[in-house]
């Protein structure tokens, strides 16, 4: 009975990082119609890793015996079904898995190192599908490509198991009747399906930045991930595009805050109070490389944008050094590719900074559509703001209630109610 | 296109005589000959025999042992198709079976639908 804290902390990890792929691997031998399938003989690879290490010590290569006991399962599935309709081996690659002369050796050819990324890449495509709604997509990334379980997958949206079951159901559901092929797209297509896989990762590590979770763990984990399946497009030839490195730059950048901007209560804590020193600088310069490395061929996008800004805050030794002049340049040019009232109240603040408060009134007050923007709580917490800042404490107040009122978030509330009391 | 049978026969000394990484790679080389046929549509299936087995004789006694052994064991069948025998036969001859000495191949048309 050696360490067995060890090893569920080694399973557990080989988990999140390994089950993934090969899900994603099983997910091309049984054909999309058969997900469950595959889950399951990864689910069992697992649970007979933890029933044997337990007994026997772990193995020298723990992910290489994950990875064979994966593969002995399916070769026992492709055999249980041979003659059931189950399995489609209508594929001439397939059919070679229903004898016993080529079983073993086709086998094995699916689960070569390089067939097995470009699976796991064409399986984050195959999830990010188009037709397939956003919360739809990154359940089922958490849930496919990630190892979390259904409860997991709850908590971390923080609802309930029964609803994402049902999102599950939905998607594999559309993979089923439409044959979603799991691919790398064709070069044609690429930029356009790896920036839809790109809004996906973005919505996960999102998820994790800004959720209103008091358990670090779960944020940790969504952050750990997005950066993950961010990096394995990274890893591919065809797939690592000047937006990809982009958004890993970006992640680098907040993620290197992270610890900085919540107080162990789970407070939020403003730009301009974060303990810079705290900030993880090996991050930050590994988000530099990414970066530079963004910078090639001429499409400009959002992320290259967002993370010229996220690293703008990061160069800054304290809040007074902030290069707002800098900053603003690059939210100027940001509002030209997205039209996007977060942006534009996002550029409001930094005006605030740089220019002051009436001018950074006279800027929202050009603002349009202002009836939808008044059930937005960063409207009314950038209003308060600006009439703090203007000493006008009766409107201030009243904005910032309005903004309480408006976000479900605990933590914003408090923050927003601090700002009320004055206190930051 | 006809249907045909190759009946594959020899001894399994041999194959027990190798290597683990010897028998995978032998087995590699099957793959890629029937990968070639599956991809042009002419695998059928197969299978791979045990050495061990009974014959049951006509008498009603049971020999505990197949009926032919050594050399003429069948080790194995594969269903193929083909337009002709001659087009079977020469299919056949690409069988990674003869790598290793003492095999041969049947080719047997299977009786028409």
């Amino acid at each position: 009975m050696e360490n067995n804290n060890n090893i569920d902390q080694t399973l557990n990890h080989l988990f999140r990082e390994e089950s993934g792929k090969m899900v994603s691997v099983l997910i091309k031998i049984f054909g999309t119609e058969n997900i469950e399938m595959a889950e399951d003989v990864v689910q069992d690879a697992l649970v007979k890793a933890l029933e044997t290490w337990k007994y026997n010590g772990m193995p020298d290569n723990p992910r290489a015996w994950l990875y064979r006991t994966a593969k002995n399962k399916a070769i026992d599935v492709i055999r249980r079904n041979k003659h059931s309709k189950l399995i489609d081996f209508s594929d001439p690659q397939k059919q070679l898995l229903t004898s016993g002369y080529t079983l073993e050796t086709t086998m094995d050819n699916y689960w070569n190192e390089d067939g097995i990324k470009d699976d796991f890449l064409g399986m984050m495509y195959g999830c990010c599908h188009p037709e397939i709604s956003q919360e739809n997509q990154i359940t089922f990334i958490l849930k496919s490509l990630c190892g979390f379980s259904t409860k997991e997958v709850a908590k971390s949206f923080l609802t309930s198991p029964d609803t994402i079951s049902k999102r599950l159901y939905r998607t594999k559901e559309y993979f089923r009747k439409n044959r979603i092929s799991l691919q790398i797209p064709t070069n044609k297509q690429i930029e356009e399906r790896t920036h839809t896989v790109l809004s996906a990762i973005y919505l996960l590590f999102n998820e994790g930045y800004n959720s209103t979770h008091a358990d670090q763990l779960i944020r940790k984990d969504l952050i750990g991930q997005a950066m993950l399946l961010c990096k394995s497009l990274l890893s591919n030839k065809r797939t690592k595009l000047p937006e990809v490195y982009a958004l890993m730059a970006l992640m680098c950048f907040h993620s290197a805050r992270l610890d900085s901007r919540i107080t162990r209560e789970g407070e939020l804590i403003l730009l301009s109070k974060q303990d810079r020193t705290s900030w993880d600088k090996v991050l930050i310069q590994t988000g530099e490389k990414y970066l530079n490395h963004a910078a090639f061929g001429n499409n400009l996008t959002t992320y290259h944008l967002e993370a010229a800004i996220a690293f703008q805050h990061c160069a800054a030794q304290q809040y007074e050094d902030t290069n707002w002049k800098e900053i603003l340049m690059y939210y100027d040019l940001l509002l030209e590719i997205a039209d996007d009232p977060i942006v534009f109240l996002n550029r409001c603040l930094v005006i605030l900074e740089y220019k002051g408060p009436k001018e950074a009134l006279i800027v929202l007050k050009t603002m349009k559509n202002t009836s939808m923007l008044d059930k937005y709580y960063v409207y009314h917490a950038t209003l308060g703001e600006i009439y703090k800042r203007l000493l006008n404490t009766n409107l201030s107040i009243k904005h910032y209630e309005r903004a309480i009122k408006l976000t479900q978030s605990k933590q914003e509330q408090q923050f927003l109610k601090d700002k009320i009391a004055g206190k930051c | 296109m006809k249907e045909f049978m190759f009946l594959f026969r020899g001894d399994n000394d041999v194959w027990d005589s190798k290597s683990p990484e010897e028998q995978q790679e032998h087995m590699q080389h099957w793959e890629k000959w029937i990968g070639e046929m599956a991809e042009q549509g002419k695998f059928v299936s197969g299978e791979r025999l045990l050495s061990k087995g009974n014959t049951v004789l006509d008498n009603g006694k049971i020999m505990d042992r197949p009926m032919t052994e050594g050399k003429e064991l069948v080790g194995g069948y594969l269903r193929v198709k083909a337009e002709s025998l001659s087009e079977a036969t020469e299919m056949a001859k690409g069988c990674p079976g003869f790598e290793w000495e003492g095999g041969a191949v049947e080719v047997r048309e299977v009786w028409p639908e």
